[in-house]
């Protein structure tokens, strides 16, 4: 039994060499288009570090970096003698703010999660997830109408607190209402994700409900429930909308939550709409608050994301 | 994984026959519902706050005026209106090729362990926690000032808003292109078309509806952002519609903070108006998202 | 199910020769339909491929190595053996769709009608166009039937009308009387059986000159899959055929040779590979085999 290849029987040859034809060089053309696309987000973190560290450089070179960053006036838009660029206070009312916000969004949003996980039946599930959803979706400028014109007239005057028309207290409340959803869902996702195998072999051994999600389930989510709380803290620490609208003007360090408070954003977006001159130290004080606020927020978000990997690697 | 928590663990959850424990139960129970009730509750006073305050102002004649610095009665939101669809198309155009590129990128060319697949990725991860008041001073910086030079305008908020918002459509694309198996892509290699024509014809179809449900996604969290708005330097008050991309504008989120922010207390009336014909537009948007996700969404 | 003479004829010649045959030797072309459709008596058969000490490797594991045999034109050949052997690795590298697997590099020669396809100037989308794969699970297009036999002739850029295209193929398929009313129809809504076919159709609706099957019945019923032997039988005539299968009956059933692999554990190394241990007429290897591993695996005695 002879086999012969096809060249000698002369069946032809089909046509297999790679020609430059266009639609190779159209296949290449395609691939660098989209690499470009793709770089833009690489393009955008350059650009946000490059427009922030320009004028900060800037700034520190008027205002000295220890000054910026120990100094604890902050009156950055005032006159003359009394101007003054500590940010030690901004800081602090922003982590205040935040403190505010999540002493609600913490239990509540926890709370949530693990009712939502370990208590509801899946219809209720069905109803109570788009809740959240939707609180998720409203605009913060509602959240800041709401906290001026509601939260602060009727609620707390109403209880028959001594605030003052912008306040912390309501701006950090309805902070915490608004990061609320982030944490229910994110805190959620970590329960679920338990197996339930964990509560089944718990319940056998004829715990309750409330242990086996204490004892049983929330441990073993924890690192999943943490990365929620340390995302709920990212957003809250860069809300402006809420502290512009509702909390007040002024960063004075304080502990009294019926005074007005400003936060890093809210100032960043205050002083950009005022009449301030491109040359001058206020210019630049935009920049260097947006800075600092820049790498707390990457900061809390790399530790999300340690803690999201952490309990991602328990279960795969 | 084992099915048993620790022995330690065991002796106290069997505590449980005791009354002291139902009641815990009990309390800890109510406590939970308690927390539901939270964002339960205040989604709903927010909403009532906002209907009670400013329905009766929602009218053709306030969306069809212009805004008024001296009558809170005769005051509107035409202006803000206009800009913000203006601004949402301009914003869809840019980010529906460049996210959707940049998807396709990720998932179909790039080699996934190389080092420019993994920067590209994290960058996109970070982006996506950057407060959004930072992107309003990369805005400032380069697009209105700056290299580009555009001046307080529509394409310049687009941009910025666009940039915010890239990574939910890169992020949900991402997840629809996924979802397309893979027999699809062999099926049609093996039939001799190349990678483009693959991506073109059979993949992006199968994702078109997951893609689309993302943009609308985006654009729901691009249509009531304020503050990059606000650091761009664009108009919170204003008598003129905008005519082109080069001209400046205001928005909806702007107009409502302008009339909240209002010393005088009247306005406050419009404000909420304006914030029902915001919810509105967002009630709107998300309804079309689950529409087009129930119609057209493809088990695989 | 009628097949008018005169077409079936074109379709031999297109399948069989990218150009008439009449050019290479002077033999006129009926002569050359005639002596590819008679292989013994003409004592010489025409090999489509030539494979000669053929590898595969994953990153560091080899799947399949020295393989090296010819496979013939109008015939079916079969590739058996247990799971892990590598005949689907194998397989697939007859039409270069292992380059879609990153990890994996090929060494050794593949002669298609006397070209090397791993040469570096071969373009793998050049070589698709001439090699039609259906795959174990069928997977049509989320397309009305129609678009699914016309996306191959669409992107290949075939000329002539489309419905004539699509019937040519669907007919070959032997599905056209059964979706002739219903071609605008989504191709989900068929049986699996019917997916199949249409999956057969696409693949000849580009007019390839091979078909590659990677066990194609597996998941189909038996009625199914009987189809699927009686069309393979009949499209023999004009394609060359390479079916993987785990079914012995099958291959015995419809195969003129069957390469029958194994899979070696390398002693210093702990890693398995597969070979192949025999290959030859069909009839020999199930009745007569020269291998004692083969007679084990066709009598049923190892897995």
């Amino acid at each position: 039994m002879e086999a012969t290849s096809a060249g000698a029987t002369g069946a032809p040859r089909p046509d297999l060499y790679r020609t430059r034809t266009r639609r190779s060089t159209g296949e290449a053309a395609i691939r660098y288009a989209l690499l470009a696309a793709a770089l833009v987000s690489v393009l955008t973190t350059t650009g946000i570090v490059f427009s922030l560290l320009e004028e900060t450089v800037v700034f520190f070179g008027d205002v000295g970096v220890g000054e910026f960053l120990s100094g604890t006036k902050w009156t950055p838009l005032a006159g003359g003698e009394s101007q003054s660029f500590g940010v030690v206070p901004l800081v602090f009312d922003t982590l205040y703010l935040t403190g505010i916000g999540l002493l609600v969004a913490i239990p509540f949003g926890i709370g949530s999660a693990i009712y939502l996980s370990e208590y509801a039946s899946p219809r209720v599930r069905r109803i109570l997830k788009p809740v959240l959803e939707v609180l998720s979706g409203v605009p913060t400028i509602v959240f800041g109408y709401f906290a001026l014109t509601f939260v602060t007239p009727e609620i707390l005057k109403g209880l028959g607190l001594e605030v003052g028309s912008f306040n912390a207290l309501s701006a950090g409340l309805v902070l915490g209402v608004l990061v609320l959803p982030t944490i229910a869902t994110v805190a959620d996702d970590a329960l679920t994700a338990v197996p339930g195998s964990l509560r089944e072999g718990a319940f056998g051994l004829g715990a309750s409900r409330m242990q086996v999600s204490v004892r049983v389930v929330l441990p073993a989510a924890l690192s999943g429930v943490v990365a929620a709380l340390v995302l709920g803290a990212s957003r809250a620490v860069g809300e402006t909308v809420i502290i512009l609208v509702a909390g007040g003007q002024k960063a004075d360090l304080t502990l009294d939550p019926t005074v007005a408070m400003q936060n890093m954003a809210a100032f960043i977006a205050a002083a950009s709409r005022a009449d301030i001159p491109t040359s001058g130290p206020e210019y630049g004080a935009i920049f260097a608050v947006g800075t600092t606020l820049f790498v707390m927020t990457l900061v809390l978000n790399a530790i999300s994301i340690r803690f999201v990997r952490k309990y991602r690697q328990v279960y795969e | 994984m084992s099915a048993v928590p620790e022995a330690g663990l065991s002796r106290k959850v069997v505590e449980r026959a005791s009354s002291g424990q139902r009641t815990k139960d009990l309390m800890f129970r109510l406590a939970l519902l308690f927390s539901v009730s939270v964002g339960f509750v205040v989604l709903a006073a927010l909403v009532l706050d906002v209907m009670i305050d400013g329905a009766s102002r929602v009218s053709l004649d306030f969306i069809t005026s212009f805004p008024s610095r001296i009558s809170p009665e005769s005051t509107g939101v035409k202006s803000a209106l206009i800009g913000t669809i203006y601004l949402m198309v301009l914003c869809a155009v840019f980010i529906v090729p460049v996210g959707v590129a940049t998807a396709v990128y990720l998932e179909e060319y790039a080699n996934r362990d190389s080092r420019l697949s993994r920067l590209i990725e994290v960058n996109i991860q970070n982006l996506a926690a950057v407060p959004s008041v930072v992107y309003g001073i990369l805005g400032l910086a380069f697009i209105v000032r700056g290299p580009l030079g555009l001046g307080p305008v529509l394409l310049a908020g687009a941009l910025t808003l666009g940039l915010l918002v890239l990574p939910v459509v890169i992020i949900v694309s991402r997840e629809a292109i996924r979802a397309v198996p893979s027999s699809i892509r062999e099926g049609s290699l093996a039939l001799g078309a190349t990678q483009w024509q693959t991506i073109w014809k059979q993949v992006l179809p199968g994702a078109l509806p997951g893609i689309a449900t993302g943009v609308i996604l985006a654009l729901s969290r691009a249509i009531g952002e304020t503050a990059p708005l606000l650091v761009i330097g664009a108009a919170t008050f204003a008598r003129f519609n905008p005519e082109g991309i080069t001209d400046r504008f205001t928005a909806m989120p702007l107009a409502i903070f302008e009339f909240i922010s209002d010393a005088d207390t009247e306005f406050r009336a419009a404000g909420a108006a304006a914030i029902i014909v915001l919810l509105a537009l967002l009630v709107v948007m998300n309804a079309g998202a689950i529409f087009l996700r129930n119609r057209y969404e493809r088990k695989w | 199910m009628t097949q008018e003479p005169d077409r079936q004829e074109r379709e031999a010649q297109a399948a069989t020769s990218a150009v008439p045959s009449a050019s290479s030797d002077g033999q006129p072309a009926a002569l050359q339909t005639e002596a590819h459709g008679q292989k013994l008596a003409a004592g010489t058969r025409e090999a489509i491929y030539d494979l000669d000490d053929v590898g595969v490797t994953y990153g560091s594991v080899p799947a399949v190595r020295e393989v090296t045999f010819p496979i013939y034109q109008h015939e079916i050949t079969a590739l058996i053996g247990p799971s892990g052997c590598g005949k689907s690795t194998l397989i697939r590298c007859l039409n270069r769709m292992n380059d879609l697997i990153p990890a994996a590099s090929v060494t050794g020669k593949v002669s298609y009608h006397g070209q090397n396809l791993y040469d570096d100037e071969i373009d793998p989308v050049q070589v698709r166009k001439h090699i039609g794969m259906v795959f174990q699970k069928p997977n049509p297009f989320p397309k009305s039937i129609y678009d699914n036999i016309a996306f191959g002739p669409r992107v290949l850029g075939m000329d002539g009308n489309m419905d004539e295209i699509v019937e040519s193929a669907l007919r070959r398929g032997a599905l056209w009387a059964e979706v002739k009313d219903r071609l605008k129809t989504n191709a989900f809504g068929m049986s699996g059986g019917q997916q199949q076919r249409l999956c057969i159709a696409r693949a000849l609706a580009t007019s390839p000159d091979v078909i590659l099957m990677d066990e194609p019945c597996s998941a189909l019923d038996p009625i199914s899959t009987g189809r699927i032997e009686d069309l393979m039988l009949e499209l023999k005539e004009n394609y060359s055929i390479v079916i993987v299968t785990h079914n012995m009956q099958q291959a015995a059933r419809v195969s003129n040779m069957t390469a029958f692999f194994t899979v070696e554990l390398d002693a210093d190394e702990k890693q398995r590979t597969g070979r192949v241990v025999e290959y030859d007429e069909t009839e020999k290897v199930f009745t007569n085999p020269s291998d004692e591993r083969t007679e084990a695996y066709v009598t049923g005695k190892v897995g």
